[in-house]
């Protein structure tokens, strides 16, 4: 007598993330963004060690066609291609990172204080929040983000004279690190408003009520019941507006206006490769397939993973 | 009405103010100044210069003889053009218009109408085809897209230029590249606009009592399923005029971008300040423009934004 399998993923209950993940698993677009995400990470800041100095020239070795030495050819300067597109993705891969770090930190703190506020103090943040969206952003980053690299020089001439910092760490330090804040400071507002939102729902649940009973202060009640509860819906978001913040990284550098060597990133790579588009494609098509293939597999990981951790927010 | 209107109104005088804020004293921030970087003045000449135009009074008293003259509309004098700000604007802005507009055409013709067929044919291989063109507007950036295009169809026929802005046939490439993310974004939108509507109850009434498919779409489903695609096409329009600067620096087109980045470069606070002011002033504009369609459109929204608003 043959039993039927059983499907031992009842006993143990189902959470709403372990709901979420078997949800996940059985989206394969979301599942092989993920596998793409990782490997690319793993490229660019493992396996990119192995390579070549992405900064290294060979002015005799210029437009070499793709061979065993290098893969994918060299540039106008006779540098690796290869090795420079994997560099290159660390910065942009940071960007993304760094900035969503800053963005969800802000947005949570903001959105979570302004739900759980008195309406007045609410409705003045929310209003806040309103007049930063209608202001042109790119504009903004712009100015922010040339406010603080001044700052930064400060700095930076201190790291290297005062705390005998390498100079060659602080230069490029100095030159990403204000793009990063410039970005994130500005990129929490959508963040803010859903974890508002959600905090509004959550402080009228029985748990709450329940830590109210007992007598633990409102700050305490917020960091450590209220503000974990929203982390899930806050992570989905960030995934769907860390493309967006890469793509502004690669906009800013394209203006000339971001990332300046001797750092490079993909929007970088992207503009030099233009120049020569017409007699080597492939400087250009290389660094547009990494970029578009990682904000692919962001966008389409963002999508899956709100369909499953919210099956009614669903786009179909 | 007219309180949700007055009360939009005074939104957006706030917004004005606070970006007029934010952008002087972001500016006043920003390490040197207009005279800077000119060669061979010397420090009495700099003296004058910072003396012509306010820059050595405090910063507070620049801030409310600034703040005064925008009200008045008064612009200003870009120190480094040597020129009115609001003359470098109405020579440069013609071209970012017609761009932004060119490139509204090519979202709207192209995104509302692929959004409208995948929601009917929703799961149909039309429907997938394009979403996956839509996720590809939105993850090839126009700085791709844009040298695609010169190389692979400007070099190849005639009558396309590779960059410039001379005949009406040159804004043909500038426009799409400028507006097929939008189109993207659009067709994503009107899809899942649709799909809401199309799964409610009065559509099955009509379909229950028989009426064409055709008919249950134009006459029924449109009205409501491209509310979000409106309520879109305001910022949407800001955004492709003052959001172009990649697409006039790539086909050389002499808009307002140009001005802006430079204005950054060259810490020319007065033409900075202008630009900024004049995009945040069309971004007000364009979105009480579409809080009025979107409440002609839905009974709904107008309601209980009136309700509110008394």
């Amino acid at each position: 007598m043959t039993h039927p399998k059983l499907d031992r993923s009842f006993e143990k209950g189902a959470s709403l993330g372990r709901d979420a993940w078997l949800r996940l698993r059985k989206n394969r677009l979301a599942v092989a963004s993920m596998v793409v995400l990782i490997a690319m990470f793993a490229l660019c800041f493992i396996v990119a060690g192995w390579f070549p100095d992405p900064n290294a020239q060979n002015l005799t070795n210029k437009f070499a066609s793709p061979s065993a030495g290098h893969w994918f050819g060299t540039d106008h300067l006779g540098r690796d291609l290869l090795s420079r597109v994997l560099f290159g993705g660390q910065v942009s891969l940071l960007v993304g990172l760094v900035a969503t770090a800053v963005a969800l930190t802000i947005g949570i703190v903001y959105g979570s204080i302004s739900g759980y506020a008195s309406t007045r103090i609410d409705d003045f943040m929310m209003r806040a929040v309103d007049i930063l969206y209608a202001i042109p952003f790119l504009v903004l980053v712009i100015l922010l983000k040339v406010v603080i690299a001044g700052e930064m020089d400060v700095l930076s001439a201190r790291m290297t004279t005062d705390w005998g910092w390498d100079a060659d760490f602080v230069g490029r330090f100095a030159n990403i690190v204000p793009l990063f804040l410039a970005i994130g400071a500005l990129g929490w507002l959508t963040l803010a408003r859903i974890t508002r939102a959600q905090v509004q729902d959550i402080r009228r649940r029985e748990f709450v009520e329940a830590a109210v009973s007992l007598g633990l202060g409102r700050l305490r009640i917020l960091f450590r019941h209220i503000i974990p509860n929203t982390l899930g819906t806050a992570i989905v978001y960030t995934t769907l507006t860390m493309p967006g913040f890469i793509m502004f990284e690669a906009t800013l550098s394209y203006l000339g206006l971001g990332i300046e060597a001797p750092n490079s990133s993909w929007g970088i790579l992207i503009k030099e490769g233009a120049n020569y588009m017409e007699t080597q494609p492939r400087l250009l098509v290389i660094p547009a397939l990494f970029f578009s293939i990682t904000l692919f597999a962001l966008n389409f990981l963002g999508d899956g993973l709100r369909d499953a951790l919210d099956p009614k927010a669903s786009k179909d | 009405m007219l309180p949700f209107l007055t009360k939009r109104l005074f939104q957006g005088l706030i917004v004005l103010f606070a970006l007029f804020t934010i952008t002087f004293f972001l500016a006043k921030a920003m390490p040197g100044e207009p005279f800077t970087t000119e060669k061979n003045v010397s420090e009495s000449i700099k003296e004058n210069m910072r003396k012509k135009f306010g820059l050595d009074q405090p910063v507070l008293k620049q801030y409310g003889r600034r703040l005064a003259n925008f009200a008045t509309g008064d612009f200003g004098i870009s120190p480094r053009k040597n020129r009115p700000v609001l003359e470098i604007i109405a020579q440069s802005f013609p071209a970012s218009l017609v761009l932004g507009l060119g490139g509204l055409v090519v979202a709207v013709g192209i995104g509302i109408p692929m959004g409208i067929v995948s929601a009917i044919r929703r799961n149909g291989w039309i429907d997938h085809g394009a979403m996956a063109f839509a996720m590809i507007g939105i993850c090839v950036p126009a700085f791709v897209i844009g040298p695609l295009l010169q190389s692979g169809v400007a070099m190849r026929l005639d009558f396309l230029k590779v960059a410039g802005w001379d005949q009406p046939i040159d804004i043909l490439l500038p426009a799409i590249t400028l507006g097929l993310g939008t189109a993207a974004y659009l067709a994503r939108l009107t899809r899942s606009g649709m799909l809401e509507i199309l799964s409610q109850d009065f559509i099955r009434t009509a379909r229950a009592k028989g009426v064409p498919t055709g008919q249950i779409i134009v006459r029924h489903a449109l009205r409501g399923g491209l509310l979000p695609s409106v309520a879109f096409l305001g910022p949407a329009f800001a955004y492709l005029i003052s959001g172009s600067f990649v697409v006039e620096t790539l086909f050389q087109v002499p808009g307002m971008g140009q001005h802006f980045v430079n204005a950054a470069i060259d810490r020319d606070e007065f033409l900075l300040l202008g630009v900024v002011m004049f995009y945040g002033f069309l971004i007000v504009v364009m979105n009480l423009a579409a809080d009025v369609v979107q409440a002609l459109l839905n009974p709904r929204v107008r309601l209980s934004e009136t309700a509110a608003a008394d």
